[in-house]
């Protein structure tokens, strides 16, 4: 990757941030922290990584995203709008009656969401079926997933590691958001997810890690994942929790706290975006 | 008398629609030699996923691979399918809508010794709850046979209900199925029993010790509990007395399906032939169809009850 290109992705991730507090504010409700944390990843995977043509969201060839840690939503919608996928305007209508935006994806209600989430734990399974399906009608898309650190408590999870390394998915690239930091405060605390890395790749699971907010590194890593011969790759982002607003960073209390429109403004202007810009 | 499990029809039936259709995708959780998904294995493995002991994982893989154009039949015990992998079914398949054909054997109390751990008998109630869901429970070989056809082309999520132990044959090979459409055995003015399941065969036979006491009543085979049949239940209220029989607990199933319609569309006396709010135990299957009255023979004496009671209305 280019600086050009670095460049331009940052510029891309910092109105996706805009948007995507602009559209919590509006909603009044939803979760900024870990949409923001994983605000980064979702802009190169969208902007750099992934065969996707907005203008055929259903083609059969294409590369796939589940966003296992489905509160993310806001960040994959604003992606996705920035993508050409459907009116940025939309964004505003986010947790609204009759809203494409639901609260957590729907793949059948919004052009570009591939597999609906919200309940934690079940995205990886569903990344490992897509998997399945591409190796059985030798397809070479690539299916990407992002999965909260909380999210690995639930038992599921551990479930779709092993089947992923057992049938060998190399075409899996899944993503860990790891911010340290769920409702009810640090992940250490709540319940430890001990050693990451050591613990996926006992599952038989290539492992990489990286600075989730660098795109030098995500660009390396998933280059690197997509070498993988016969194990499926998961990608530990080290990320923070609210990245890009400054109050917000690494405080639990911003899991699931809309802004109100006070703090959107300053957090706007944090930002570099002003509410009327976007 | 002939007989056949719906589990040995379903394996089989499998096969068929492998040999038919090129995105039949089956996976198990480790019970492919009871579930009866092994005859697919074997004529299809690179069709057929083992996913070990992880139902959870399993319904929301299949439902990865209904994302990707499969039509997928995913077995494993009802109890393991319906109760631990409920909200898998419920986010990750029936909400998208998604092609996932739910093949849970071994449901109810004919389990058998394994005993109540296994014995599904609240998972009509569970799954006919969730919207987008298709329930259907085939009384013998042959509907289920039929019915899988049906399922295969069906648009959507589909709970299909199968047993363990042997039962017999009330269908021919020139019957047609039809997802949504009951099934009348039987005519008959004085009552009618809607049955499902094992329980149409027991149905048939209540009818006949009813008939030898002067009594005509109308049978019917639900085998789909949802969307159920509005039109057969109508007409089953002009007896004036319905009973349900289930082997299934009468919070949530058969009974509740029908006693909801004919509430609100035709009402008539009821009474229901089920489990009664208890959990099953360890013996054999027959044994244990006696123990909780799921018998021919209390069919006949409920149906008598709610003929007295209309009578005496």
């Amino acid at each position: 990757m280019d600086t050009k290109k670095y460049e331009e992705l940052q510029e891309i991730a910092r109105q996706s941030r805009a948007w995507i507090i602009r559209a919590l504010a509006e909603a009044n409700s939803g979760h900024p922290g870990g949409s923001l944390s994983a605000t980064d990843i979702l802009t190169y995977l969208y902007f750099q990584a992934m065969n996707i043509n907005p203008d055929n969201p259903s083609d059969p060839k294409r590369d796939r995203f589940v966003l296992c840690k489905g509160h993310g939503a806001p960040a994959l919608y604003t992606s996705l709008a920035l993508r050409g996928y459907f009116p940025k305007d939309e964004l505003l209508t986010l947790r609204k009656l009759g809203s494409r935006l639901q609260g957590h994806p729907d793949t059948r209600k919004l052009p570009g969401i591939d597999a609906s989430t919200g309940s934690l734990g079940q995205g990886l399974s569903i990344a490992n079926g897509m998997a399945l399906a591409g190796k059985l009608d030798d397809q070479s898309y690539t299916v990407y997933a992002l999965l909260g650190d909380g999210e690995t408590q639930e038992g599921q999870v551990w479930e779709a590691l092993m089947t992923a390394s057992h049938y060998q998915l190399n075409n899996v690239i899944a993503f860990l958001d790891y911010n340290h930091l769920q409702i009810d405060g640090r992940i250490e605390e709540v319940k430890s997810g001990g050693n990451f890395a050591s613990r996926f790749r006992s599952f038989g699971w290539h492992v990489l890690e990286v600075n989730g907010h660098d795109f030098y590194a995500i660009d390396e890593a998933v280059i690197a994942a997509k070498q993988e011969k016969y194990a499926p790759s998961m990608i530990i982002a080290h990320t923070i929790k609210g990245k890009g607003v400054p109050f917000m960073e690494g405080k639990a209390k911003w899991h699931g706290k809309a802004p109100n429109k006070e703090e959107a403004l300053e957090a706007l202007k944090l930002l570099g975006a002003s509410w009327e810009e976007i | 008398m002939l007989k056949k499990a719906t589990r040995d029809a379903y394996g089989e039936t499998l096969v068929e629609l492998g040999h038919l259709y090129d995105n039949v995708i089956v996976l198990d959780a480790d019970l492919s030699k009871s579930t009866k998904t092994e005859l697919f294995a074997k004529e299809f493995p690179e069709r057929f996923f083992q996913m070990g002991i992880a139902e959870q994982d399993m319904l929301a893989t299949a439902a990865g691979l209904a994302l990707c154009d499969k039509v997928c039949f995913v077995s494993t015990f009802a109890i393991f399918a319906a109760g631990r992998a409920f909200e898998q079914i419920r986010n990750s398949i029936a909400y998208p809508k998604l092609n996932v054909k739910i093949c849970a054997t071994h449901a109810g109390v004919t389990v058998g010794e394994d005993g109540g751990s296994h014995q599904a008998i609240e998972d009509i109630a569970l799954m006919r709850a969730i919207p987008n869901m298709t329930v259907i429970v085939p009384a013998d070989a042959i509907e289920t046979a039929k019915a899988l056809h049906a399922i295969y082309k069906h648009e959507g999520p589909v709970y299909f209900r199968l047993g363990r132990p042997a039962v017999p044959f009330i269908y021919n090979d020139d019957f047609e199925f039809k997802i949504g459409k009951a099934n009348k055995l039987r005519e008959g003015t004085d009552a009618a029993i809607i049955a499902t399941g094992i329980m149409v065969a027991c149905a048939i036979d209540a009818a006949k010790i009813l008939a030898d006491k002067g009594l005509n009543v109308q049978v019917w085979d639900m085998a789909t509990i949802k969307p159920l049949d509005l039109e057969a239940i109508k007409e089953a209220a002009k007896t004036g007395a319905i009973v349900t029989a289930e082997e299934h607990s009468v919070i949530g199933g058969l009974g509740s399906a029908v006693a909801e319609a004919s509430a609100e569309y035709a009402p008539a006396f009821m009474s229901f032939v089920g489990l009664k709010d208890c959990f099953g135990q360890s013996g054999t299957p027959e044994e244990l169809l006696e123990a909780y009255n799921l018998t021919a023979d209390n069919i006949a004496k409920t149906v008598l009850e709610v003929v007295d009671k209309k009578s005496s209305s």
